[in-house]
């Protein structure tokens, strides 16, 4: 077992050797290295087929139609291209659009630009456990709403949207709906179809594939149409221009048909070491699961250990990568939005430690992770004041303190 | 983040981790910092009769800076008078401490911790100036 181990598979995950070697073929001088755009001679012919075969694979793991599937650099590119582009194209037809207080900033920073311009946003609050309810967006549907945005599953907490739920509500109504699965492609099942969506964000490095790689899946029946943002040579159908990363969207591609291979695999291999990981941990006293809903990514677990600072806690975890939403590992030492929306206490959102585990990772490093995670929260909480207080039954709501 | 080897050292070996009476009338409590801010200082200092500092005790919640700052605090409070302990700044904790800007309020949570437990125990002593 080689330190640190890797537990932050939400963050990125590490490229698949089989996608790497697929990505290389496209590289070397005597490999696939072509412009895909050449009409005029093999070394193009050779790219584009690579580039389609790819483009069906990606296609197969959410249902659609190789036609629907737009090349990106990543999901925030995606989501900005989906959303404005919608936003754009049908403002004539109304300027309200709907998304969560829980999304992705490549989702919230895109609505607040689309606010600047005159567009109106509703942000939904999750509930308790940390879902977005069909209901929820039933009630802020307004006459005037042209797209609902929500994501798959919450890169923070793991919750997962009951899409097909709401997919139904938005065809029904009209309504263009956009997904940004970022975290879910490649790891829980998405049928495009079934689950009645428009739009749908994808990125490569978060299913094995590389990184500065991405797809928009757009509707072709009932057709759904989006304002380009990047003006060129009208590659992708006009929707986003720019010379094809050959390379880039072959590993993608490669990524994508081994995830729908071995999903089950994958998804029982990740399910069996979350569950792992919270039975060794969950004797700690004074743990809170976040986000403690029963629709949640296989792979990843948010804790909380209360009167333990998040930040100090992960300098004590040195032999783990892993991540907090504790203010301090942010640049605005706010705790995190998300945490927040789900009504967690400053102090709760302080102490939380966000784990994910893929398919790389292993029993044993699971083990030493909960060893580590229990010998840090024992020295912690020996030198925190909260604790002594929460163990002489003082009720720290009571007291006043000097907010700085 | 990349930590100082001197925060390093503190939150690897932190000194004088503990508590003192708090109801003695030689001991002067400064908790200073809010849970909901992510930071939770509590100083302690006991003090001998000629005012000088005979032993310093720190419990914090909070990042590591937090945690070097009120340990390097209590090494250097002791055997100093009240008066040369409450003089103690930020500025000095912070450059000791190779702090980066965004850990500055670390030591002003110090400093005020320290500030905090002299002005209890001269109340405590029925002093002026607390
Ligand atoms: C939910 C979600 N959306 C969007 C992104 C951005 O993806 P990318 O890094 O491909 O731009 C991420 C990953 O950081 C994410 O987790």
């Amino acid at each position: 077992m080689q330190t640190p181990i890797y537990l932050d598979y939400a963050a990125t995950t590490p490229t698949d050797p089989r996608v790497v070697e697929k990505m290389v073929e496209c590289l070397r001088l005597d490999g696939n290295w072509g412009n895909p755009a050449s009409r005029s001679h093999v070394f193009g012919w050779r790219a584009e087929e690579a580039i389609e075969e790819a483009r069906r694979n990606v296609a197969d793991l959410i249902a659609a139609d190789p036609r629907e599937i737009v090349w990106t650099s990543g999901a925030t590119e995606s989501d900005n291209l989906a959303i404005k582009g919608v936003a754009h194209f049908y403002q004539r037809k109304g300027k309200h659009i709907i998304t969560s207080k829980i999304e992705h900033k490549a989702v919230l920073d895109t609505c607040r630009q689309l606010e600047r311009e005159g567009f109106e946003v509703t942000y939904l609050t999750p509930n308790a456990h940390g879902e977005i309810t069909p209901a929820a967006v039933a009630e802020a549907m307004r006459d005037d709403t042209i797209l609902v945005s929500l994501m798959h599953a919450n890169n923070e907490i793991g919750v997962v949207t009951d899409l097909a739920a709401i997919g139904a509500m938005t065809r029904e109504k009209g309504v263009l709906f956009h997904v940004d699965a970022a975290q879910t492609a490649g790891k829980i099942e998405i049928d495009v179809n079934a689950m009645n969506i428009d739009l749908l964000s994808i990125s490569g490095h978060k299913l094995y594939g590389p990184k500065g790689i991405g797809v928009l899946y757009v509707r072709r029946k009932p057709r759904v149409r989006i304002e380009a943002q990047m003006h060129g040579g009208g590659h992708e159908r006009g929707m986003r221009s720019g010379t094809l990363a050959t390379h880039q969207i072959v590993g993608l591609g490669e990524a994508a048909r081994i995830a729908k291979e071995e999903m089950a695999l994958d998804q029982a291999h990740s399910a069996a070491l979350r569950q792992r990981l919270l039975d060794a941990v969950s004797d700690i006293e004074e743990i809170h699961v976040n986000g403690d809903s029963p629709k949640h990514l296989p792979g990843l677990l948010n804790v909380s250990f209360n009167y333990v600072e998040g930040e100090s806690l992960i300098m004590s975890l040195k032999d783990l990568a892993l991540s907090s939403g504790s203010a301090c590992t942010s640049a605005s030492l706010e705790p995190s939005y998300v945490l927040r929306a789900l009504g967690l206490s400053d102090e709760l959102a302080h102490s939380s430690l966000r784990m994910s585990v893929g398919r790389f990772s292993t029993e044993e490093e699971i083990d030493f992770a909960a060893q580590q995670i229990h010998t840090a929260v024992e020295k912690l909480r020996e030198l925190s004041p909260l604790w002594d207080m929460y163990k002489d039954g003082i009720d720290l709501s009571t007291i006043q303190w000097s907010a700085h | 983040m990349a930590y100082s080897e001197k925060v390093l050292d503190h939150y690897e070996n932190p000194r004088n981790v503990g508590k003192l009476d708090d109801k003695s009338n030689d001991v002067g409590t400064g908790m200073v910092g809010a849970p909901a801010c992510g930071d939770v200082m509590r100083l302690q200092i006991q003090v001998n009769g000629d005012g000088i500092i005979e032993d310093a005790k720190f419990k914090t919640y909070g990042c590591g800076s937090a945690i070097a700052s009120s340990s390097l605090l209590t090494e250097w409070v002791k055997g100093k008078t009240l008066d040369e302990a409450a003089a103690i700044k930020n500025t000095e904790i912070a450059e000791e401490l190779a702090l980066p800007p965004v850990k500055i309020h670390c030591s002003v949570l110090a400093e005020d911790a320290i500030k905090a437990a002299v002005a209890d125990i001269k109340t405590k002593r029925g002093q002026e100036g607390a």
